[in-house]
């Protein structure tokens, strides 16, 4: 089908872009990429009044390190980011939820920052985002404030983001010294049933984690039960036995954990088992590689 | 403030190396805009929402979707479509191995599986099966069961480069 009509915005500053989305008498949509957007558009699932189009935006794609964090502008292409030396020596996680996030033809329009402030439940950028505890860069009328991931996505398409405001940059802490990310999909480039991210913290030995099942629930969640039983394992980084007992033990908690969700109407029990699956090889892949450093 | 029916832009693209100009309603998308205004009708329509595939083309280098991409979107920018990577008389090689493959049957998917190879042999000039079957998973076939044209691509690839 065709999209319905609309007005439409081409600001070339970002100033520009919220002094249109301010001044919009109607309901106005922010287009980035438009790989999520436009086919809502077409299937008239979508009708915004107005789109403002970032693509002519100056300045909101860049991948820099800035000392400390890694920040990546919003209209950063995914492909882009994919193929970014920086951050596979800096957040290789980020490239590995990337290489499973849609195809290339996707990936080569798709934004980062477009795919976080869609918020598709089951999307690969706002559970591995989560399970790093970036933070992300909001700009409106009244200047820019910083949200952590933990409060930015509220629900399924539903994130922190107010009309007139626009996610302009993501801050991704310093690497962990381990992380693993995991998806399940029917075919190759769809959307994930389930899908699992991971991140260790610690020196020679684990003193906690961050630990994301997304695809049951409404939104990329933490696990604080599994989440804990990694802090207090305390595991040794080449402590292979220790890992090995974690494993089995996230394995017998992490589905009790993932039921214990606000899961949608359509989650089945095949997909709670998959998510704690997931969640128990996350684990133990992100514990392989630690040990491997 | 145009009223949404009426918001109509100048548009301006390089298809295949020529100028293609029109004006056209915001809501256009690339793919019936390459089509309609500039006759390109190699720029197969299928599922119209970003799923299929057929109406890949190359923007300013890269496999893109022309049915999830406006038209005004690509003004100033440069599309390559399936009519300006060879001809009847002389394909493309990557063209050639489609036929001495028997990587087509019906021909409906066969631009965007062309387009997104050439997308692939430039980031990868000597594809492993895998990353053939990876680059165009995003591209439906309903006749071949894909095996012609994953052969085709990869007996193209010492063809296609540079």
């Amino acid at each position: 089908m065709k999209p319905p009509p609309f007005r439409y915005h081409t600001p070339r500053s970002l100033s520009e872009a919220l002094e249109v989305l301010r001044e919009s008498p109607g309901e106005a949509r922010v287009l980035a990429g438009g790989q999520s957007l436009v086919p809502l558009l077409n299937l008239r699932l979508a009708y915004p009044e107005i789109l403002v189009d970032l693509n002519r935006v100056e300045g909101l794609s860049y991948i820099r390190d800035d000392g400390t964090r890694l920040r990546i502008g919003a209209m950063t292409r995914q492909r882009e980011a994919e193929f970014s030396e920086l951050l596979a020596a800096r957040s290789p996680l980020v490239i590995e939820a990337l290489a499973q996030l849609g195809h290339p033809a996707i990936r080569n329009r798709g934004t980062v920052g477009g795919s976080l402030a869609h918020a598709d439940p089951v999307a690969e950028l706002p559970c591995v985002m989560t399970a790093l505890d970036a933070e992300f860069v909001v700009a409106g009328p009244v200047g820019e404030r910083l949200v952590g991931a933990n409060d930015f996505f509220l629900g399924p398409y539903e994130t922190a983001l107010s009309p007139g405001e626009i996610l302009v940059e993501v801050r991704i802490p310093p690497a962990p010294p381990a992380a693993s990310f995991v998806e399940f999909s029917r075919r190759h480039g769809d959307f994930a049933l389930a899908e699992a991210a991971v991140v260790l913290e610690g020196g020679e030995s684990c003193t906690g984690g961050r630990v994301v099942a997304a695809g049951p629930a409404w939104m990329p969640s933490r696990l604080e039960t599994v989440e804990r039983l990694v802090a207090a394992s305390g595991v040794g980084r080449t402590d292979t036995g220790s890992q090995r007992e974690l494993v089995e033990e996230v394995a017998r908690t992490a589905e009790a954990a993932v039921a214990a969700l606000e899961t949608h109407a359509d989650a089945t029990a095949y997909q709670r088992r998959l998510a704690a699956v997931l969640v128990t090889r996350a684990v133990a892949q992100a514990l392989e590689r630690w040990s491997r450093n | 403030m145009t009223d949404a029916s009426t918001d109509r832009r100048a548009t301006s693209v390089t298809v295949n190396g020529r100028r293609c100009e029109a004006e056209v309603d915001v809501r256009k998308t690339l793919a019936d805009f390459l089509r309609e205004d500039g006759g390109f009708t190699g720029v197969h329509v299928g599922c119209e929402h970003g799923v299929c595939g057929a109406c890949s083309v190359l923007m300013d280098g890269e496999v893109v979707r022309s049915c999830i991409l406006f038209a005004v979107q690509a003004d100033g920018h440069e599309i390559i479509t399936v009519e300006g990577l060879g001809s009847e008389e002389a394909p493309s090689p990557l063209q050639q191995a489609f036929v001495d493959h028997h990587a087509l049957q019906c021909g409906f998917c066969t631009p965007g599986m062309l387009l997104a190879a050439v997308d692939l042999l430039k980031h990868c000039p000597d594809p492993t099966e895998t990353q053939v079957r990876e680059a165009l998973s995003g591209n439906l076939c309903m006749c071949t069961g894909y095996t012609g044209i994953i052969r085709a691509v990869r007996a193209a690839a010492p063809q296609m480069k540079g």
